[in-house]
């Protein structure tokens, strides 16, 4: 595959390796600046409407000072922190994805084939995983990688930016059918945070990987690009 | 060093040199720019249609309307006024129009009368739904005829919190807007005291704290920079939150 691929004789393109670093900052800054925001009403509902605790489907603990954006509350600077990486955050995935589409990268190696939803592919996958090996042949990513990456790509980041842009009154103004995709704004805010958990998961899960599967190489390869296997 | 007491230094350095960075000038010009693109992007997304704000059912009214901020007000002459039925409350129209108005509420329940339910989004995360009454603010305007140039316009209130007046602001985009309203009614009742008798003002693109309540004078200016603290409203002065709420 050496020079074929839309990394050239590179592990990582250039612009996988871009949007992987801002991407990281950006998800980081909002997750944190997130958890100072739900700070300031700790309580979750379904439908359009909830103001009060006997409405709420989940009481949510209050963040510490060590998790939050910035580390003391304030509601107005988390949302300035916000409001920046939430552009910074959607505009550099629409420009991953354009050229993730263009070069072939999601084709090659996120999008699966038939054969690979085989149940004795899966497991093998799972063995091999519990296994602690990582070593695939042929293909870039195995099974349960690209089913990983998929899920975040095409439905936890892109679920965040639409939730988040359901919440906001002047674009519900502008496409009122957003809030209506959630059935109504207190349920897109409940979605917005379960899917920021669900990002924190594959975060924790994500970094356990790295760190057994040589974490040196790994970080190096994702800043230089490394060499094609 | 032990490796948890790395990531621990690391994690204290991040969150220290985002203080850092919140703390310049240029951080509060860069947040101030992404308020204007989110601005810019609802607008242009909002192009093909009168962007209006989602209205509900009379079946989707909240049971009770939360009161957040001021929720009384413990000053004498407010508290006079409210006794007798707000009958010498006065809404004052100035600045840069051409005509100086004081309005009775009497006056305002002469012009025609907008209903509608919408949501009310709070800063905070909360939502409540209810049934506001009132007259459009551009037929207000309409009858004061802004001078050119006005481009804010400014509401003033009878409430003071933590020592300092409230007042808010909008620019004319939002204080043209069909559905902004000057309410005297909540499900079809005289404002309760909570959600800012006897007028408060509906903004419904924006969250609750551009909704100015206790609403005594409509101020059109050409620049926010010498009202308050410069920054277009309580809020905004005093803790930085955002002029430009739609987000």
């Amino acid at each position: 595959m050496t020079g074929t691929g839309p990394a050239g004789n590179k592990r990582h393109s250039l612009v996988t390796r871009l949007w992987h670093w801002v991407n990281a900052l950006s998800l980081v800054i909002l997750f944190m600046s997130g958890l100072n925001i739900s700070n300031a009403h700790r309580y979750l509902y379904w439908g359009d409407w909830g103001f009060s605790p006997d409405e709420a489907w989940l009481a949510v603990m209050r963040f510490p000072g060590w998790a939050t954006i910035p580390g003391y509350y304030s509601l107005a600077q988390a949302r300035d922190w916000h409001v920046i990486f939430a552009l910074v955050f959607a505009f550099s995935l629409l420009a991953f994805m354009i050229a993730a589409l263009i070069n072939g990268h999601f084709r090659r190696n996120v999008f699966t084939s038939r054969k690979e939803w085989s149940p004795t592919n899966i497991l093998a996958d799972i063995r091999a995983h519990l296994r602690l090996q990582f070593e695939h042949a042929g293909a870039k990513y195995n099974f349960l990688q690209k089913a990983a990456y998929s899920s975040v790509l095409f439905v936890m980041l892109p679920g965040m930016i639409v939730s988040g842009m359901a919440m906001s009154p002047g674009m519900e103004a502008a496409w009122p059918w957003l809030s209506d995709i959630f059935g109504g704004r207190q349920s897109a805010r409940s979605i917005h945070f379960i899917f920021a958990w669900g990002l924190f998961g594959f975060f924790v899960v994500h970094i356990l990987l790295v760190l057994l599967s040589g974490p040196v190489g790994q970080l190096r390869d994702m800043i230089t690009g490394g060499k094609a296997e | 060093m032990k490796r948890r007491g790395f990531i621990g230094l690391v994690g204290a350095g991040f969150l220290a040199g985002c203080d850092k960075v919140a703390g310049t000038k240029w951080f509060g010009a860069v947040a101030e720019s992404a308020q204007g693109w989110h601005r810019g992007l609802h607008r242009a997304l909002g192009v093909a249609r009168i962007d209006m704000a989602p209205e509900y059912e009379k079946s989707d009214i909240s049971p009770f309307f939360r009161g957040n901020g001021t929720r009384s007000i413990e000053d004498a002459a407010y508290r006079n006024s409210m006794m007798r039925g707000f009958f010498d409350w006065r809404l004052s129209v100035g600045g840069m129009v051409e005509q100086q108005l004081s309005l009775s509420l009497e006056d305002l329940f002469a012009l025609p009368q907008r209903t509608q339910i919408t949501r009310h989004d709070c800063v905070e995360g909360w939502s409540a739904i209810g049934e506001w009454t009132g007259p459009q603010l551009s037929e207000i305007l309409a009858l004061a005829k802004p001078m050119e140039g006005a481009r804010f316009a400014v509401f003033h209130c009878a409430d003071n919190l933590y020592g300092s007046d409230y007042y808010e602001s909008c620019d004319m985009d939002d204080a043209m807007h069909p559905q902004t309203i000057v309410a005297h009614q909540l499900n079809g009742e005289p404002l309760p005291e909570r959600n800012g008798a006897p007028l408060r003002l509906r903004i419904e693109r924006q969250l609750g704290y551009k909704h100015a309540k206790y609403l005594t004078a409509i101020e059109l200016v050409a620049s926010l920079d010498d009202i308050g603290g410069g920054k277009g409203g309580y809020w905004e002065d005093r803790a930085g939150y955002q002029w430009y709420a739609g987000i």
